[in-house]
C-alpha cells in the first residue's frame, strides 16, 4: 500500500510536539532516515533504546517466525514518541526510571542486560503500568502498521498473520466461500 | 459552489449533512430552495475521495483536518446509568465530517418491517417501558424506502419472506460477497432451519450514478471509502445539492444555538466557526432542519433555551433526549479450520432473519434481532486486541496470534431496545466542552426486557456458529447499552403534542419552522439497524416540505 504523501505530512505535520510545521517538514526526511538498523534514535538515548527494544523483544519475542527485533519495532516507537504517541513521552521516561531501578536491584547494568528470564519476571511485575500498556501498544502497533512508519520491515508483521495490503479483491475471499 | 451571505435570509439552514441532512439538503435545493448545510466536522475528503487515507495507523491517530469521527476533547459527553450518580467522561463516538456517519459506516441498510410502526398495539406495552405506535405506517413509508434505496445506491437481494419487508420495487444492485463469514453463517443456520439472506447494504457492487463499484478493499468501517462505492452522503446526496446551484455546505461550523424570536419562530442558527478564531456567525434563515443525530440534535434544543422556552426549543412536553435508544448487541466468536480471510470485503455479507419477529410468549422477552455474520479485522486491530483465550503478550501471545489469523468470524446481533424514559440524553451541570458550553450527558440502564434478549441471542450465536462446524466458540458476556452508534429516538414523532416533539412530518410540535430529521424522529427502535429508514423519512419530509413550501407554508 502506498502512504499518500499529503495524508503523512498532514498527520505529522498536525501532530508533532513542540516543532513548527516548517521544522517538521524539513526533518521528515532526517526521521525516514534513522530508519535503518544502527542509526540514531530521535527521542530515546540510545540506552533508552536497547531497554525499550528488549521489552518489545518479550512482548513479540523471536521465534521460527520474525520478532519485535526484526521487524525494527524499536524505531517505529522512537518515531511514534515524537509524533502521534508524544503523550506518552513521560510515561516511557518514568517507566524507563523505574526499570533502571529494578534491574540495579537485581544487580544487573540496565534491563536490556538482564537475563530474558529475568527480563519476564520484570516485565510480569509492571505488566498493569501504564508504562508496560505503552510500550505493548506501541511495539504490537509497530509490528502491523505499514513499513513506511519505522516498523514491520519489509512486512514481516503482515506475512506473519496473512495480511495482503492490496485494496482490490476478487471471491473467494477463503476456504469457505469457494463455489 | 453557491456562497451566502449569513445576513442574507437562505430558505433552509440544514444543521447536520449525514443520513438526514444529506437528503434534506439535496431535495430541498433541487426544488429550487436556497439551502445553507452547517457541519460541525471538517471536510474530510470530500470532493477528493481518491486520495482518502487507507493506512491504518493514520487513521487510529489522525490530525484534527484528518478525523471522520467525534473527537471526545471536543466533541465531550458524560455519562452515567442512573440519575442519582455523578456523570463521568466517556468517548461517545459518532461519525463527525462531511457526511457525517455515513462516511465510515458499515453501510447496513434494512427496513423496518411493517409491524415494527405499530409494536404498542399489536403487542401491548411491558413493565417499565415506554413503547408507543410511530404516527405513520409501512404503507406510507414504502415509496421513500424504495426511493432512498434507488436515489442512494443500495444493493441486496429482494426475497418474500415474513421475515423480510414487502418491497414494491428490487434493489438496484445486487448483493455484495457473502464473505467467509455469510458461507458459514448458512451452513450453520441450514442446519437448525433458520433463514439467511444477503446483507442489505448502501454499497454499490456494480457502477452506478457515476460511480464505481467496490472493490472489496476491505478498509471499510471506519474509512472514507476512496472509489465512492459506498452511497455515503458525501458521495451520493450532497454533490447533487451543490451540483443544484442552490445549496453551500459549510464545515467546521459548530451549531450552539438555534435562534428564535419573540413571536417563538426560528429565525436561523447561530455557530462558530472552528477554523477561524471560533468566530461567531448568525445564518439567517425561513427555517430550520435539524439534523445533527440522535444525540446531537436533541442536546442542541435543550441548549437552544430561551425565555420562551425554558425548557429548551419545541421542548413543552418535556420528551426532547428522553427515550434514548442505542445499539446494543452481543454474540460470539468462532475458530474454524481453515481461513476465512474476513479482512477483505465488507463488514458482513449475510444475516440470519428468522428471529426479527416478536415471539414472546415462547422466548420470555420483547423483542427480536437481525443476526449478522462479521469478522473484519486490521492487522493493528487484530494485533491489540489479540488472540482469543491465549495471553496478551510474549511467545504464547505471539503463537496464538499466529495460529488463530484469519480463521476467526463473529456473529454480532442488532437487537431491538426497548424504550425507557429515564434513558436520555440531556446537558451535563457541570462538564463543558471546549466552547464552554454544557456537555452531552448520556443516562442510560437497559431494560431487564433487552439483557434477556442480548443472552437469548449470545445462545442462538454459540448453537449456529457451533452447527457451522467451528473448533472452538468463545461466547460474549451481556452488556448494558453505553451511548455509541445507532442513537435514536430522543425527539420521536407523534399525534400528541404532550407525548412527542414532532408531527408526522417532522415539524416540531411548538416550533412551525422548525423540522427534525434523523435518528431522533424514531419512535420505536425496530431490529436497529436505523440508517435506511431515517433516508426514508428524509425523502418523505423533503417531499411534504417542499409542497409547504411552494405554498408559502414553511413558517405559517
Amino acid at each position: 500500500m502506498s502512504l499518500d504523501e499529503t495524508a503523512r505530512r498532514d498527520f505529522l505535520v498536525g501532530s508533532l510536539a513542540g516543532l513548527s510545521a516548517t521544522m517538521v517538514a524539513a526533518r521528515w526526511p532526517a526521521m525516514a532516515a534513522t530508519i535503518a538498523v544502527g542509526q540514531p534514535t530521535v527521542f530515546l538515548t540510545a540506552a533508552q533504546a536497547a531497554d525499550v527494544a528488549a521489552m518489545a523483544a518479550q512482548i513479540f519475542p523471536t521465534t521460527d517466525t520474525p520478532g519485535a527485533n526484526e521487524a525494527r519495532v524499536i524505531y517505529f516507537i522512537d518515531l511514534a514518541l515524537v509524533s502521534f504517541a508524544k503523550d506518552s513521552q513521560a510515561v516511557y521516561t518514568s517507566g524507563l526510571a523505574d526499570l533502571q531501578t529494578r534491574a540495579a536491584a537485581m544487580g544487573a547494568a540496565s534491563f536490556a542486560a538482564l537475563t530474558s528470564d529475568q527480563q519476564i519476571q520484570v516485565m510480569t511485575a509492571i505488566e498493569k503500568t501504564p508504562f508496560f500498556a505503552a510500550v505493548r501498544t506501541h511495539t504490537i502497533t509497530g509490528m502491523f502498521a505499514a513499513p513506511q512508519h519505522g516498523g514491520n520491515y519489509r512486512e514481516a508483521g503482515w506475512k506473519m498473520i496473512g495480511f495482503d495490503d492490496s485494496l482490490n479483491f476478487q471471491e473467494p475471499f477463503g476456504y469457505y466461500d469457494r463455489v | 459552489m453557491k456562497k451566502y451571505d449569513p445576513s442574507t435570509e437562505v430558505d433552509f439552514v440544514v444543521i447536520g449533512s449525514g443520513a438526514g441532512g444529506g437528503v434534506m439538503a439535496k431535495q430541498l435545493s433541487q426544488a429550487g430552495f436556497s439551502v445553507v448545510v452547517l457541519e460541525q466536522g471538517p471536510w474530510g475528503s470530500y470532493g477528493r475521495e481518491e486520495s482518502a487515507n487507507k493506512d491504518e495507523l493514520l487513521n487510529r491517530y489522525p490530525a484534527p483536518q484528518d478525523m471522520l469521527l467525534s473527537d471526545p476533547k471536543r466533541q465531550v459527553a458524560t455519562f452515567r446509568t442512573n440519575a442519582s450518580e455523578k456523570a463521568v467522561p466517556f468517548d461517545n463516538s459518532y461519525g463527525c465530517v462531511v457526511g457525517g456517519g455515513t462516511v465510515t459506516y458499515g453501510a447496513s441498510n434494512w427496513r423496518h418491517l411493517p409491524w415494527e410502526f405499530d409494536e404498542a398495539s399489536r403487542f401491548g406495552n411491558i413493565p417499565g417501558a415506554n413503547i408507543v405506535d410511530w404516527p405513520i405506517s409501512y404503507a406510507e413509508l414504502e415509496p421513500y424506502y424504495t426511493q432512498a434505496e434507488w436515489e442512494i445506491g443500495v444493493s441486496g437481494q429482494r426475497m418474500d419472506s415474513p421475515f423480510l419487508a414487502p418491497m414494491s420495487k428490487p434493489y438496484p444492485l445486487p448483493p455484495l460477497p457473502q464473505k467467509g463469514s455469510g458461507a458459514l453463517l448458512r451452513t450453520g443456520a441450514g442446519k437448525l432451519g433458520w433463514t439467511v439472506v444477503p446483507n442489505a447494504a448502501a454499497i454499490i457492487t456494480r457502477p452506478y450514478m457515476g460511480r464505481a463499484a467496490c472493490t472489496n478493499c476491505g478498509m471499510c468501517s471506519g474509512y472514507t471509502c476512496q472509489v465512492k462505492a459506498r452511497s455515503s452522503s458525501a458521495v451520493s446526496l450532497l454533490p447533487f445539492a451543490e451540483a443544484s446551484g442552490n445549496c453551500e455546505i459549510r464545515a467546521n461550523s459548530y451549531v450552539h444555538t438555534i435562534a428564535t424570536d419573540a413571536g417563538g419562530k426560528v429565525t436561523g442558527a447561530v455557530y462558530f466557526e472552528t477554523l477561524n478564531n471560533d468566530r461567531e456567525i448568525f445564518q439567517k434563515a425561513k427555517a430550520v432542519v435539524l439534523c445533527a443525530n440522535g444525540m446531537a440534535s436533541p442536546r442542541l434544543l435543550l441548549l437552544s433555551k430561551s425565555n420562551r422556552f425554558p425548557d429548551g426549543l419545541a421542548n413543552s412536553s418535556g420528551v426532547v433526549g428522553k427515550n434514548l435508544l442505542s445499539g446494543n448487541g452481543g454474540g460470539a466468536t468462532a475458530l474454524f479450520e481453515n481461513p476465512l480471510n474476513e479482512y477483505k470485503g465488507c463488514v458482513t455479507g449475510a444475516a440470519v432473519v428468522s428471529f426479527v419477529p416478536n415471539d414472546v410468549k415462547n422466548r420470555g422477552f420483547y423483542g427480536g434481532a437481525r443476526m449478522t455474520a462479521r469478522g473484519q479485522q486490521s492487522p493493528i486491530q487484530y494485533g491489540l486486541s489479540g488472540p482469543h483465550g491465549a495471553p496478551s503478550w510474549g511467545t504464547a501471545y505471539k503463537k496464538a496470534l499466529i495460529d488463530q489469523a484469519n480463521r476467526k468470524m463473529q456473529m454480532s446481533n442488532f437487537i431491538s431496545s426497548i424504550p425507557v424514559e429515564t434513558n436520555r440524553v440531556d446537558l451535563d451541570p457541570d462538564v463543558k466542552d471546549p466552547w464552554g458550553l454544557p456537555a452531552m450527558r448520556i443516562t442510560q440502564k437497559s431494560h431487564d426486557n433487552d439483557l434477556k434478549a442480548i443472552q437469548f441471542f449470545i445462545d442462538r450465536s454459540v448453537d449456529v456458529l457451533k452447527a457451522a462446524g467451528a473448533v472452538q466458540v468463545w461466547a460474549d458476556e451481556v452488556h448494558d447499552a453505553r451511548g455509541g452508534a445507532h442513537a435514536r429516538a430522543t425527539c420521536r414523532m407523534g399525534n400528541d403534542p404532550k407525548t412527542s416533539v414532532i408531527n408526522k412530518f417532522h415539524r416540531a410540535h411548538d416550533v412551525p419552522n422548525l423540522f427534525i430529521v434523523d435518528n431522533s424522529s424514531f419512535v420505536t427502535g425496530g431490529r436497529n439497524h436505523p440508517t435506511l429508514t431515517t433516508s426514508a423519512m428524509a425523502f418523505r419530509a423533503a417531499d411534504h416540505l417542499v409542497k409547504a413550501a411552494k405554498a408559502g407554508d414553511i413558517r405559517i
